[in-house]
């Protein structure tokens, strides 16, 4: 492995790690629960993303074969990542907000948590 | 009887895809097991798939995919930023309702997913109809501003793949 593919490596680890400690700094700083939800759902997106370039570059260079694995991970991290922020955004919601502290929907329904479903011939 | 055996086109190529880049070596065998997996999943699970979404225009897909990745880039650098440099009381927290004019069920998991992971916002529900999506947005002085970003540069491309 030549000495600019180590350094490239290197350095994809490296800002992966800052954004990691950065997503979890914010989990420490930011004061209310749905603040919260934006610094796991970004900061370590490019986090893990680094790791993952780290590492499709480095068995590229030591192989010679494309490793496709990390996109997978990253297409279920994709996936995953914003249920994860749906349900916790709406289990809070539902325990600890009433429907009047937040903006009105624009049509005739309110938000889900607080509002029944229109009655289709689907759901009876 | 090519309707019946594979029912939903784009699923079976995704299941044969990804199981050739689970087992991320491309042999015969593998490509057959894919296939294989690929006509078996959807049969199984065809009752959860009602309607299949008219998914058309394969270049829109590319650069859709391709300005959501550089937003999330940016996306992580803002919200980096707002967390190490921002004090506390200067982050100001708004929810934005938007207004929804896509339909499909997909489209709509499609957008509330990019809208998560691009700059400081989180869709956290739909309106009871699914009529309307509500977003947090991390630090916004300009709600109004989010919500046209929102929709003329996800929401309109949504439109044009999905329909």
């Amino acid at each position: 492995m030549s000495f600019y593919t180590e350094l490239l490596i290197a350095i994809s680890l490296v800002v992966s790690g800052l954004f990691g400690v950065v997503g979890s700094y914010g989990l420490i700083k930011l004061k209310n629960t749905v603040q919260r939800l934006h610094a796991p759902t970004k900061a370590t997106t490019l986090g893990v993303g680094g790791v993952l370039i780290a590492s499709m570059i480095h068995f590229v260079a030591r192989n010679g074969h494309v490793s496709v694995h990390e996109l997978l991970i990253s297409l279920f991290l994709f996936l995953t990542a914003p249920i994860t922020a749906k349900f916790i955004a709406k289990a809070y919601m539902a325990r600890n907000m009433k429907a009047d502290q937040l903006p009105q929907s624009s049509g005739d329904y309110g938000w889900s948590v607080y509002d029944d479903p229109p009655e289709t011939d689907a759901n009876q | 009887m090519l309707r019946k055996l594979v029912p939903h086109p784009l699923l079976s190529l995704t299941l044969v895809f990804v199981w050739l880049a689970l087992v991320n070596t491309f042999t015969l065998g593998n490509l057959i097991l894919g296939i294989f997996f690929g006509i078996v999943i959807p049969m199984i699970t065809a009752a959860y798939w009602p309607d299949r979404p008219k998914v058309g225009r394969p270049f829109k897909i590319i650069e859709y995919g391709l300005i959501v990745v550089w937003d999330i880039i940016v996306a992580n650098i803002q919200v980096a930023m707002i967390i190490l440099f921002k004090p506390e009381r200067e982050i100001h927290s708004q929810w934005i309702p938007v207004p929804l004019e896509l339909t499909s069920a997909e489209a709509i998991t499609v957008l509330a997913g990019t809208i998560t992971m691009t700059p400081g916002t989180v869709s956290t529900m739909l309106s009871a109809d699914g009529g309307c999506i509500l977003v947090h947005c991390l630090h916004s002085d300009d709600p109004d501003a989010v919500r046209d970003d929102i929709k003329s540069r996800y929401e309109s491309r949504l439109k044009e793949i999905f329909q």
